[in-house]
C-alpha cells in the first residue's frame, strides 16, 4: 500500500482540456471513489495515474516518488477495466500469471500466487477455461484476480461493476469492500453510480467537467454538499431544489412555500452555521432531501425545526418501504418520502411535515452553497 | 336478408382464403426457378461429372462404365498431372504465406494510427477490384522480357539486367505467385485491420501495466487472438488457389510448355482442348474432393464455434 498525491494535473486531447487542474491527496490504504457523470474525465484521470497517458502539467506522486515519467509497469499499480480486458487467447491461469511472468517471477512462486488468488476469489475451478467460456461475473472475478496477483501498491478500478446485472453488482460491491478490509491496499475506484460511491468509499471525490467539486467522506458529501451539482448528484431520489425569496417575518428570516393558489406557508430557516440576513429580499434555492419532507417524524411534538404544510398530491410512486409522493411547491415538482400507510391518492390534499434542521441554501447565480461550508 | 349477407360473407371469406393461399404461394413460386436451376446446374452437374469420370467418354459423353480407369491413368501415367499438383502445392503454399505475412504486417503498421490511413487502405484494396484476367494480363506485360521490366531497366542503361521469371519454365510458377499476391494482399490487409480494430483497447492497456513490451503484446496477445481471422484468411486463399484458372490463363496460359499448369487449367486442357472428357472429369472430381476435404472441417469448426459463443 502507498499514498497517492496528485497535484494540479492538467490533460488536453487536442484543443479540448479534459482535466483542468486536479489535486487529490489520498492516504495509504484509503478507499477513494471518483464519481461523476459520463465523459467528465474519470477514466482519463485513472489512465494518467496508471501512466497509460502522459500528463500535460502537474505532478503525480506514489508514496514519496514522483512518477510522472515512470512507465506503467514500473509504477507498482494494477488496474481493473470496465470491459475486464482479459487476454482472450489465454486461459484464466495464464491471465493471472502473465504479469508475473513478464516480471520474471520464479515459476513455483507464480504457481503459489495464482493458487492463492484463485482461492481467495473462488475461481479455482475455472483456471483452465478461456475468458469466452466464463459468465460476466466470473470474468469480473478473473479481472480482479489478475490485479490481485501482482500485489500492487495501488489498485485502480475503472467502473468494474457496470457491466454486471443489478443483483450481481450489489453482491460484488460487498465483496470488493470486504476484500479491501482484508488486504488494505490503497484503492482508487471510478464509477458513475453514486450509490456505489456512497457504499464503498472512505472518501468520495465528485468530479464534473474535469474539475473536482468536492472531496470528502460519504456522510459529509451527503449532508454538506459544497454546491448544487454535488447536492443533486449524491442521493437517490435526488435532493429537491425549490426556488424561493428570503423574507423577514416577525424577527425570523425564512422563505415561503406556496403549495396551491391560496395556500402558502412561511418556513423559518434557522441553522447555527447559516445566517440569511444578507439575503433578505433576494432569490435563493432551498435544498431539501425527500426524506426531510414526510408524513411525520419521530419525536416531532414541540420540535421547532419541523413545520407543517398542506400539499396536493400529484403522483405516487410506491417503493415498498416508503412511498414517494410528488407535490408542487413554488411551481417546482418536489419529491417527498412518506409512510405508505399515510400516502393520499393523487388529487387529494395531504399534510406533510418539513424538517428544516438539515436544509441547505444555494446561491442561484454561483450555484454554491450559502453558509459555512465544511 | 340474413341469408343474403351470409352468402356475401361466404364469398368474402373465400376471397380472403384464396388471397391468403396466393400470398403463401408467391414466395415459393418466386424461388422455384432459381432453386431448380441451381439444383440442376450445380448439384446435378456435379453428379454428372462424377458419373462421366467413370466412363470412357472422349469428345462426346458416352455412358459406359470403366471403373477407376481414368483415375488410374491420371495418377500413374500422366506426368503433367503431377506437375499441375506440385504447382498447386508450391503456389498455394507461397501465395497463402506471403499474402498473410504482408497483409498482417501492413495492418499492424497502419493500426499504429498512421497518418493518411484512408489513402493507404484505398491503395492496397484497389487491386482487389480488378479481375484475375486483368491482373494476369497486366503482369504478363510487366514481366515480358521484350516489353516490360527487363526492357525498361535495360533502357535505363543497365544492359546486363535480366528478368526472365515468366519465360524460364522452372521458375515461371513464381511469376504466378507474384501476380496473385499483388492482387490479394490488400484483401488480407483489410481482413486483418478489421480484426485488429476489433480488439478491445483496454486489453493492450492491461498488458502494458502487466509489463509486456509492444513486441510481446503483439506476439503473445494480439496475434494469437486473431486466430479466427487467420483461419478465414487461409480458407479464402486456399480455395482461391485451388480454383486458380483465369490468372494462369491470362498470365502464362500454363506455359512455358506445361510448366505452370494447375489442376484447373489441366482439367480444361484435357476435357475441352484434347477431347478427353472422362479424363478431365476425373481430374475435376479429384479437385472437388480436395476442396471438400478442406471446406468441411472448416465449416464444422466454424459452426461449432458459433454454437459455443454467447
Ligand atoms: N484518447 C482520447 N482522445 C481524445 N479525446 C479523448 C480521449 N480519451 C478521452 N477523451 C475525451 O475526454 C473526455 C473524458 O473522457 P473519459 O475520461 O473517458 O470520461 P469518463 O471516464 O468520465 O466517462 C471525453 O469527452 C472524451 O471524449
Ligand atoms: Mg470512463
Amino acid at each position: 500500500m502507498a499514498s497517492l498525491t496528485i497535484t494540479d494535473i492538467r490533460k488536453k486531447f487536442g484543443s479540448q482540456e479534459v482535466l483542468k487542474g486536479i489535486s487529490l491527496s489520498i492516504n495509504a490504504s484509503e478507499f477513494v471513489v471518483l464519481v461523476g457523470p459520463s465523459g467528465c474525465g474519470k477514466s482519463t484521470l485513472l489512465n494518467l495515474i496508471a501512466g497509460l497517458e502522459t500528463i500535460n502539467s502537474g505532478e503525480i506522486k506514489i508514496g514519496d516518488d514522483v512518477v510522472n515519467d515512470v512507465q506503467p509497469k514500473d509504477r507498482n499499480i494494477a488496474m481493473v477495466f470496465q470491459s475486464y480486458a482479459l487476454y482472450p487467447n489465454m486461459n484464466v491461469e495464464k491471465n493471472l500469471s502473465f504479469g508475473l511472468e513478464t516480471r520474471k517471477v520464479p515459476r513455483d512462486e507464480i504457481k503459489k500466487t495464482v493458487d492463492h488468488v484463485a482461492n481467495m476469489l473462488q475461481i479455482s475451478e475455472l483456471l483452465k477455461r478461456k475468458p469466452a467460456e466464463l459468465s460476466g461475473g466470473q470474468r469480473q472475478r478473473v479481472a480482479m484476480g489478475r490485479a490481485l496477483a501482482r500485489d500492487p501498491a495501488i489498485f485502480l478500478f475503472d467502473e468494474p461493476l457496470s457491466n454486471l446485472d443489478a443483483k450481481l453488482r450489489v453482491d460484488m460491491r460487498t465483496e470488493i469492500k470486504m476484500l479491501h478490509q482484508r488486504i488494505k491496499t490503497t484503492i482508487v475506484y471510478v464509477t458513475h453510480d453514486q450509490i456505489e460511491a456512497m457504499t464503498l468509499a472512505d472518501r468520495i471525490a465528485i468530479m464534473k467537467d474535469g474539475v473536482i467539486q468536492q472531496f470528502d467522506t460519504p456522510q459529509q458529501v451527503y449532508d454538506n454538499p459544497s454546491n448544487l451539482f454535488v447536492a443533486g448528484f449524491i442521493g437517490s431520489p435526488s435532493m429537491n431544489f425549490i426556488p424561493c425569496t428570503v423574507i423577514k417575518q416577525n424577527e425570523d428570516t425564512g422563505v415561503i412555500f406556496k403549495t396551491g393558489e391560496e395556500t402558502s406557508f412561511f418556513i423559518p430557516i434557522k441553522r447555527t452555521d447559516l445566517s440569511l440576513t444578507e439575503w433578505i429580499d433576494k432569490d435563493v434555492i432551498i435544498g431539501v432531501r425527500p426524506e426531510q419532507i414526510a408524513s411525520g417524524f419521530h419525536l416531532q411534538e414541540g420540535n421547532k425545526q419541523i413545520h407543517e404544510i398542506m400539499c396536493t398530491v400529484q403522483v405516487l410512486e410506491p417503493t415498498g418501504p416508503d412511498t414517494l409522493v410528488f407535490v408542487n411547491i413554488n411551481d417546482t415538482k418536489v419529491t417527498c418520502r412518506v409512510n405508505p400507510l399515510d400516502a393520499k391518492q393523487p388529487g387529494e390534499n395531504m399534510k406533510l411535515m418539513v424538517d428544516i434542521s438539515k436544509v441547505l441554501v444555494f446561491d442561484p447565480d454561483t450555484k454554491m452553497r450559502i453558509g459555512n461550508v465544511a | 336478408m340474413g341469408k343474403e349477407t351470409s352468402k356475401a360473407n361466404d364469398k368474402k371469406l373465400r376471397n380472403i382464403k384464396f388471397r391468403n393461399r396466393l400470398g403463401n404461394l408467391i414466395p415459393k413460386i418466386m424461388i422455384a426457378p432459381t432453386f431448380t436451376v441451381s439444383l440442376v446446374c450445380v448439384y446435378g452437374f456435379i453428379l454428372w461429372t462424377i458419373w462421366i469420370s467413370f466412363t470412357s467418354s472422349k469428345i462426346l459423353p458416352k455412358y459406359d462404365f470403366v471403373g477407376f480407369e481414368q483415375y488410374n491413368i491420371l495418377f500413374t501415367q500422366e506426368p503433367r498431372w503431377w506437375v499441375a499438383s506440385l504447382n498447386l502445392f508450391i503456389f498455394s503454399g507461397l501465395f497463402i504465406a506471403i499474402c498473410i505475412a504482408l497483409g498482417l504486417t501492413l495492418a499492424i503498421f497502419i493500426d499504429q494510427r498512421l497518418r493518411g490511413e484512408g489513402v493507404f487502405r484505398t491503395i492496397y484494396l484497389y487491386p482487389m477490384a480488378l479481375s484475375f484476367i486483368v491482373t494476369g494480363t497486366a503482369w504478363r506485360w510487366i514481366m515480358n522480357p521484350s516489353l516490360g521490366l527487363e526492357r525498361l531497366v535495360q533502357q535505363l542503361g543497365f544492359s546486363d539486367f535480366t528478368f526472365r521469371l515468366l519465360v524460364e519454365s522452372n521458375v515461371a510458377i513464381y511469376a504466378v505467385v507474384i501476380a496473385a499476391v499483388w492482387q490479394s494482399t490488400g484483401f488480407m490487409f483489410a481482413l486483418f485491420i478489421a480484426g485488429l480494430r476489433g480488439i478491445d483497447n483496454s486489453i493492450i492497456k492491461a498488458a502494458q501495466i502487466d509489463g509486456a513490451s509492444l513486441k510481446k503484446i503483439y506476439l503473445r496477445i494480439i496475434i494469437p487472438s486473431l486466430r479466427p481471422v487467420f483461419l478465414s484468411a487461409v480458407i479464402i486463399l486456399l480455395h482461391l488457389s485451388i480454383k486458380c484458372f483465369d490468372l494462369v490463363m491470362a498470365l502464362t496460359s500454363g506455359g512455358p510448355g506445361y510448366s505452370t499448369d494447375m489442376p484447373a487449367t489441366f482439367m480444361y486442357a484435357f476435357a475441352f482442348n484434347r477431347g478427353r472428357l472422362a479424363f478431365g472429369a476425373a481430374s475435376a472430381v479429384i479437385m472437388f474432393i480436395t476442396v471438400m476435404a478442406i471446406i468441411i472441417p472448416y465449416l464444422y469448426t466454424e459452426l461449432k464455434g458459433t454454437r459455443n459463443a454467447r
